[in-house]
């Protein structure tokens, strides 16, 4: 029993990382339709970016509290920024054509993010300095949470919070609410629709840089290549959820990171990557739009 | 005799092309040669997919895999000592057949995959049913990486090279045909009617299910049939050959080609293929150029190179005589 709620406790931590992941590429589908491809590689871009505040703050000879969140203000900073600029000079001029150039387009954004990490950083991974001290708490009945496990769980749920407060009550998720429905519509209304896609765009690579930022803290090694396999689980999670559905992206990130360390520790890590596929197929064969998403009848 | 004239020409070419080539080329530009023949057979056949009836396919590095895999365990356990068994057959003869039959068990097997992943379809549409091929094709290689009977992640080594140039563009001839062949049938306007308004063509009584799932069956089979010459040509696989990055690439070339034209996507295959090879002289800003390139050509162009047009003699010509008219006037 106390290996099953030790397991909880991993997926559940893991699960939030995904939802963080999964939650901008939900919001870029629900405004866009577009598979945002090169969301994995913005997370991958905000674990290094903290990387470099943290080298910069020396964050790793004095850690403290504040070093911490400095570094991931700075990462989601950043990646916010690399967020407005992919989406405006890649994205907005495919935003007329078919959804499928919309995609390679995507898709070359992440090439290009992958092998402009290559050149940049190196192939080879980096150590991600201890910007906070690793510590085991013991919860009781053999269950142990790590320092960095709360810190995951806190952050992110503060994440989520701040982004439901954005999109249900601020007059800027009134307008992104109303873009998703419909742009024209909402361009009618005097909402400036580039603007509102944009901000979505800022906001979605923010929280991937957040994720980044507090799995290396996790897992030290970051390398270029890191955003690949995340980036499409998180995917899968934001499908599993119902995309466009922003609880749905969490509920379906939660359920991925549970399944994926439950497969781990009681089947074989091997089965790892494709227990999210198998999830994801059984689950949309029984609802084909996901756990939340609503079925739209369709318009003749 | 007419009819019969094209095809014998064609093999005719093929088995001298098949002779000379690899005794005036060197090996690399040979190698070059042969992965631009597997491109373009996977090319067009995932446009069977994704260009003519419109269903968002990004799994197809998973068919690739069950046809090479497939394929090449044919060939080990079957294919090799029946070739060692046949006495007096020439030896181009018995590989070229072994292959063949082998390239068929692979096909097979991948067209079966197909109708699996195709099946859902039923009720899957768009994004979600592009998601459910990208996990089919991530399942199979966990598979595969999992299998110790096939080499599991150490690969699978020591596949005889039976895939000769004739074979490779034998396959790439054979899936232009069926294509052109497909797309003036009843089947392939039925494909076409369901990529530009599903709606519209079910109520004209198209079976879009059936045709949906023949679609993947056909590409699937294709693909496959990519994947057995992939093997029997490299005589080594790993898993790691056919990750999602491989779907990409094939996907890259369909909507690069123009979705649903066929000379586009052959085309696009030869670009794809050749330009990171010419790049590898400037190395490690190869990759960088070639993704720069791609989103230049998404923006510029995003209808592909060739839209859903055909690139033919006739409109060459065309092409051709308007320019000089166009210059006599000048």
């Amino acid at each position: 029993m106390s290996e099953f709620l030790q397991q909880l406790v991993n997926g559940i931590t893991w699960g939030s990382v995904y939802a963080l992941i999964a939650l901008g590429y939900t919001m870029v589908y629900g405004i866009l339709r577009l598979i945002n491809f090169a969301h994995g590689d913005v997370y991958m871009l905000g674990a290094f970016f903290g990387l470099f505040a943290a080298r910069a703050l020396g964050a790793s000879e004095h850690p403290s509290a504040l070093s911490a969140l400095l570094v991931l203000l700075a990462a989601m900073a950043g990646c916010g920024l690399v967020g407005i600029v992919i989406e405006r000079a890649a994205y907005k001029p495919v935003r007329r054509s078919s959804r499928l150039s919309a995609l390679i387009t995507a898709i070359g954004v992440s090439l290009l993010l992958e092998n402009g990490g290559i050149l940049i950083f190196g192939p080879d991974p980096k150590f991600f300095p201890q910007i906070i001290r690793s510590r085991q708490i013991d919860l009781g009945a053999g269950v142990t949470i790590s320092n960095q496990q709360i810190l995951i769980l806190v952050v992110s749920l503060a994440l989520m919070i701040a982004l439901r407060f954005i999109v249900l009550k601020t007059r800027v998720g009134k307008a992104m609410r109303a873009v998703s429905h419909n742009h024209t519509a909402a361009a009618l209304m005097g909402i400036s629709v580039d603007q509102i896609i944009t901000f979505t765009f800022m906001i979605g690579s923010m929280l991937a840089a957040a994720a980044g930022v507090l799995v290396a803290l996790q897992n030290p090694k970051i390398d270029p290549l890191m955003g690949i396999m995340p980036g499409l689980k998180a995917f899968v999670a934001a499908v599993l959820g119902g995309i466009g559905n922003i609880p749905g992206a969490v509920i379906g990130g939660l359920v991925m990171g549970i399944a994926e360390v439950m497969v781990v520790g009681y089947v074989s890590p091997a089965y790892r990557d494709a227990i999210a596929f198998v999830l994801l197929i059984v689950i949309l064969l029984v609802r084909p739009a996901g756990l939340f998403g609503k079925a739209v009848a369709e318009k003749v | 005799m007419r009819r019969l004239l094209g095809p014998l020409v064609t093999v005719l070419a093929l088995v001298a092309l098949n002779i000379v080539l690899p005794r005036v080329t060197n090996p690399y530009y040979f190698q070059i040669l042969m992965l631009v023949g597997i491109n373009i057979v996977l090319a067009v056949s995932l446009n069977l997919v994704n260009g003519f009836t419109g269903q968002f396919s990004i799994g197809h590095a998973g068919f690739m895999a069950v046809g090479a895999y497939a394929s090449a365990m044919f060939t080990l356990k079957l294919g090799a000592p029946l070739v060692a068994s046949w006495h007096g057959v020439p030896p181009p003869v018995a590989e070229g057949l072994a292959l063949l039959m082998a390239l068929v068990a692979g096909g097979l097997l991948a067209a079966g995959a197909g109708w699996l992943v195709g099946l859902p379809s039923l009720r899957l549409r768009g994004d979600y049913l592009a998601i459910v091929t990208l996990g089919f094709g991530e399942i199979i290689r966990v598979l595969i990486l999992n299998i110790d009977a096939i080499g599991a992640a150490r690969g699978l080594p020591g596949i005889p090279q039976y895939a000769t140039f004739f074979w490779v563009y034998g396959a790439v001839a054979a899936v232009i045909v069926l294509a052109r062949h497909l797309a003036t049938s009843t089947h392939g306007r039925a494909l076409f009617a369901i990529r530009d308004d599903e709606v519209a063509a079910e109520s004209l009584g198209v079976d879009t299910t059936r045709y949906k799932v023949l679609a993947f069956v056909l590409g699937a089979f294709f693909a496959g049939v990519a994947g057995g010459l992939f093997a029997h040509f490299l005589s080594y696989l790993n898993p790691s050959s056919f990750t999602f990055i491989k779907s990409i690439e094939v996907i890259a070339m369909v909507v690069l080609g123009g979705m649903g034209s066929i000379s586009g996507s052959v085309i696009a295959a030869i670009v794809l293929t050749l330009l990171p090879e010419m790049l590898r002289s400037v190395k490690e800003l190869r990759m960088v150029i070639y993704s720069l390139m791609l989103i230049v050509l998404m923006i510029t162009r995003p209808q592909g190179l060739l839209g859903t047009r055909e690139l033919s003699w006739s409109g060459l010509t065309r092409l051709f005589r308007r320019g000089a008219a166009a210059k006599g006037a000048a």
